[in-house]
């Protein structure tokens, strides 16, 4: 156990001859991560959840400056923490569901010793065999080197738009699909006084036409009084 | 030169698991998918990490696709989550148990 | 003419299938009239190839007829085939003849009955199974006629089930017949496993390679068979019962036909018994003690026909008598004899219960012989016919089966003359009750708990039976009068019987006794019979009341029945019941619902798996994570 301790530890540090400035760097954005993990867990409301997001995500952007992917970087603190976040605030602000939680107690039985259980031996699952079997054994630089001279931007661009450009595409093509189905999904029906799910009904069958499901606005009234009887507890 | 990437990888496990216990652990839906935004970033932290210890480049350009996938992954849940808890404000993850056996 | 032999058993057949389609619309007497043709037709045929036999000029005459391969079936290789020897022409001959006499009979007496051509048609499939059995070449196609004949008489015996004596009493037989079925089947197993084929004359000829023992076994299993069809000792209780079908039934199936059926097989393969000398004692003795068992049953019996009943039991004992001890011929002119004679004595009976609106009770008859002058003096033949009064046909039948046993064992002999001394007092007996002495028939009604078969109400003046009745009753008692020309033992040359015996060859026992022992043994026989006849006349033609000689135990039958209903159908039933409840209800049912509730239960359990709550379910995805880590380090270690 020692042993292995050394070898995992010590004998990485001394060999590398890492630079203290890149080992502050690395101990600072990892506590970071950390806390802002741990925060996210923890916390009672939900906005202070996502504050605790927006920590976490500067610390792996951090992270990924220490790698030398600078774009992703900036891409991670634009969309990720840019964009990403806000949703989720807006959706906080627009439900009302800032109401704090109680964590205190937990209905379903059993529920946090098994996760807690679960997931501590998962990572310790993981960590061991990180520390005993054989990493990146893979053959290397398969579309093209990372490291070395030249730009970040550069080299990511090119492999996107040559190599990888199918998936790229298809990447848009998901973009627009999701904007589409958020726009309908959040539709309120504006017929009818009730304000209602009527997403329910319309989402079995998302139309690019609004028309077809403001006609059909009445089914989704039966519908809506069956999903409030569900959702009820 | 560099730390070793074994320290990337063991902090992108350690944050994973934390993600896990808060999505495994919390009731709230928001703060649950807030969970799955954690984990999906150390799986990010560790493809990019792959990147360096391989020297390749895939590695990033899959975080790039991730990223993308993971907002409009968000921008749908999201608007799932606007259309079932429109209603009723504090309703929580375990309200839907409709597929009780 | 030989050629003409399938069509002896088609005509029964056709007729029978004629009135399954018709004969509800043919209704009565249309539809007797039409199986009385048909079986009439059989016996033309019948004589045709009779003549066509005698045709053949050859040591042992015999003719095969085969119409089609039956089963061929691996090692095994059954044709449907007919065997045309002088043995099958004979029974052939007085099957048909009495068929047709009693077809006839039948006309008049089911008239007004409510299911009549259904009666019709179960005879005449019953004559179809009768030769089918007799002319059949080997032993599947005897076998077929025998499970026919057995059918057909729990049909007839239970034809009016709606009364429960009735229905009961063709399942008795049914089932006692069934009994000695098995023997049958094994005997036919046996002997394919030994011989590879059930064909008589294949089997005939490989004797010598079967072992004494197996040929011992199958004569015995085979005879097991015959006692069952027959009524020999234990297996008699069913013919008795039998007498709830109408009596045409009883005079056909159970006096003339089908209770011959084992005599003929037993006279069939007599090749075996001669082999087997054991069997053949073994027979002998059956036969013998049955012989005296049922006349003194008869003795003391209330009911007309179970008295005749117990009669035809006890002179089929002769029969097997005769056979064990060899004397074949005998046999056969016993069995001819005793199908005039007794067929005469039911269809006579039947002439005084129909006389007297059905009643069977012999102490509420009397003095009929002022009122039914006819069936007075043929029932007289037959009497004396079987008392064994010379010179009717009985003396000489009896006679020549009793020379036989005498030769063979004197025990024998004593025994089967005690036998004909109580036959002769029996017989007489009912005579004098139903025909002497004063009329009892206009007494006042009788106890209500006497389970005898009884007219309702008080009886009217006994009458003639009709001129259809009356035609069969003369010419059975002209057969029984001269019937004893088949075989007059002192002229080789022109008894009719005699032609019989080629069949036998060797097997036949010659007496070879002096004719002084002869002319001994026959006086012997007259005077018993006379004796017998004059000692029951005079008790019993005036007095109809004599506990003393009707003992309890003769009465009941010598308690055979009563023991078997005690061994058999108590624990039978008690066996029935457990199945029913304890195996039925409890094992099968219960495993089978216990699968049903098994999985119920199991799937109760496992449903409690599916809480609903998505953090739940990813619990359980996270646990399957932790199982891959797990696999994967284990196989680290490895």
């Amino acid at each position: 156990m020692v042993t292995l301790l050394h070898g995992a530890i010590i004998a990485p540090l001394a060999a590398t001859h890492a630079s203290w400035t890149d080992i502050g760097t690395f101990a600072v954005a990892a506590a970071i991560v950390l806390a802002g993990a741990i925060g996210v867990v923890i916390a009672r409301n939900p906005v202070h959840a996502a504050l605790m997001l927006v920590m976490t995500l500067f610390g792996v952007a951090v992270l990924f400056v220490l790698q030398r992917a600078d774009f992703l970087a900036a891409v991670q603190v634009i969309v990720y923490a840019g964009a990403i976040v806000v949703l989720f605030l807006f959706v906080i602000m627009f439900l009302g569901v800032d109401k704090t939680e109680s964590v205190k107690v937990e209905p379903l039985r059993g529920q946090r010793p098994l996760a807690a259980g679960l997931v501590a031996l998962g990572l310790a699952g993981v960590l061991i065999l990180g520390l005993v079997s054989h990493w990146t054994t893979g053959k290397a630089s398969v579309a093209g080197a990372a490291n070395g001279p030249g730009s970040n931007v550069f080299k990511l661009g090119r492999s996107v738009f040559t190599t990888y450009l199918f998936p790229f595409e298809v990447t848009s093509a998901l973009l627009v699909i999701a904007v589409v189905g958020a726009v309908v999904l959040a539709r309120r029906p504006p017929t009818t006084g009730s304000d209602g799910p009527d997403a329910i009904g319309a989402s079995g069958a998302i139309d690019a036409t609004g028309e077809t499901v403001d006609a059909a606005g009445d089914i989704s009234d039966p519908t809506t009084e069956t999903i409030d009887e569900e959702v009820a507890p | 030169m560099t730390i070793a990437g074994a320290w990337y990888l063991g902090l992108a496990a350690v944050l994973f698991s934390i993600g896990a216990l808060g999505l495994l652990i919390r009731r709230n839906v928001l703060v649950m998918f807030m969970c799955v935004e954690l984990m999906l970033n150390a799986a990010n932290l560790t493809f990019v990490t792959f990147a360096r210890m391989m020297n390749d480049i895939g590695g990033q350009v899959l975080v790039f696709f991730v990223l993308v996938v993971a907002a409009a992954e968000v921008v749908v849940g999201l608007g799932i989550v606007v259309a079932i808890f429109r209603r009723r404000a504090n309703a929580t993850a375990d309200d839907l148990h409709l597929m009780k056996g | 003419m030989a050629h003409l032999t399938y069509l002896i058993v088609l005509l029964p057949l056709v007729g029978f299938a004629v009135q399954v389609l018709l004969g509800r619309r043919l209704g009565d007497p249309q539809a007797g009239v039409v199986g009385t043709i048909f079986v009439a037709a059989s016996f033309v045929v019948s004589v045709m190839v009779f003549f066509g036999l005698l045709h053949i000029n050859a040591p042992v005459r015999s003719y095969t007829q085969t119409l089609w391969t039956f089963l061929p079936v691996g090692g095994l290789h059954v044709n449907a085939a007919f065997y045309v020897d002088p043995l099958s022409m004979t029974m052939v001959l007085f099957i048909t003849g009495i068929s047709t006499l009693i077809h006839l009979y039948s006309i008049s007496y089911m008239k007004g009955d409510r299911d009549y051509p259904k009666f019709f048609l179960y005879m005449n499939l019953f004559v179809a199974s009768m030769l089918i059995l007799v002319l059949g070449s080997n032993m599947l196609m005897t076998f077929i006629g025998w499970e026919g004949v057995g059918a057909c008489s729990y049909w007839l015996i239970s034809f009016w089930f709606t009364r429960d004596s009735a229905a009961s009493a063709g399942k008795k037989a049914f089932i006692y017949n069934r009994v000695g079925d098995v023997g049958f089947l094994l005997a036919m197993f046996l002997t394919f496993e030994k011989v590879g084929s059930l064909n008589y004359q294949t089997v005939f000829s490989h004797l010598s390679e079967i072992g004494p023992g197996n040929i011992t076994a199958i004569t015995l299993l085979l005879f097991l068979g015959a006692a069952g069809k027959s009524a020999q000792l234990p297996l008699f209780p069913w013919l008795a019962d039998a007498m709830e079908g109408p009596t045409p039934v009883s005079a056909l199936i159970h006096a003339a036909t089908m209770v011959t059926a084992g005599v003929y097989l037993m006279c069939r393969v007599n090749p075996l018994l001669h082999a087997s000398p054991d069997a053949a004692f073994t027979v002998a003795i059956i036969g013998a003690a049955t012989a005296f068992v049922a006349a003194t049953i008869a003795c003391a019996q209330s009911d007309i026909k179970k008295v005749l009943a117990f009669s035809t039991v006890s002179q089929l004992g002769y029969m097997f008598l005769a056979v064990g001890t060899g004397a074949y011929e005998a046999a056969i002119f016993l069995m001819v004899a005793h199908a005039f004679f007794k067929g005469l004595l039911f269809l006579g009976a039947g002439s005084v219960i129909h006389g007297l609106h059905d009643e069977q009770d012999l102490k509420r008859m009397g003095n009929l012989r002022r009122y039914v002058k006819l069936t007075f003096w043929t029932f007289t033949v037959g009497w004396l016919a079987i008392a064994g009064v010379p010179p009717l046909s009985g003396f000489w039948a009896k006679g020549d089966v009793l020379d036989a046993a005498w030769a063979r064992h004197p025990a024998l002999w004593v025994v089967g003359i005690v036998t004909a001394l109580l036959t002769a007092y029996y017989m007489s007996r009912l005579s004098g009750l139903a025909f002497f002495g004063k009329d009892r028939w206009n007494k006042a009604p009788i106890d209500p708990d006497d389970p005898g078969v009884h007219a309702s109400g008080a009886i009217t003046k006994p009458h003639e039976s009709p001129w259809l009745m009356r035609i069969p009753l003369i010419v059975l008692a002209i057969l029984a009068f001269f019937g004893g020309v088949l075989s007059f033992p002192w002229t080789t040359h022109y008894s009719l019987l005699k032609w019989v015996d080629p069949v036998f060859g060797a097997n036949l026992y010659n007496a070879h006794e002096s004719t002084r022992l002869q002319w001994e043994l026959a006086t012997t026989d007259a005077v018993i019979a006379v004796i017998g006849v004059v000692i029951a006349l005079t008790l019993w033609s005036r007095r109809a009341d004599r506990p003393q000689l009707e003992p309890t135990f003769l009465r009941r039958w010598w308690f055979i029945d009563a023991l078997f209903d005690f061994l058999f159908s108590r624990s039978g039933a008690r066996l029935a019941q457990f199945s029913a409840t304890v195996v039925e209800d409890g094992i099968i049912d219960g495993a089978v619902n216990g699968v049903g509730t098994l999985v119920r239960r199991t799937g109760g359990v496992v449903r409690k798996a599916q809480s609903g709550y998505v953090r739940n379910y990813a619990l359980a995805i996270v646990l399957g994570v932790v199982a891959v880590l797990a696999f994967m380090l284990s196989r680290l270690w490895w």
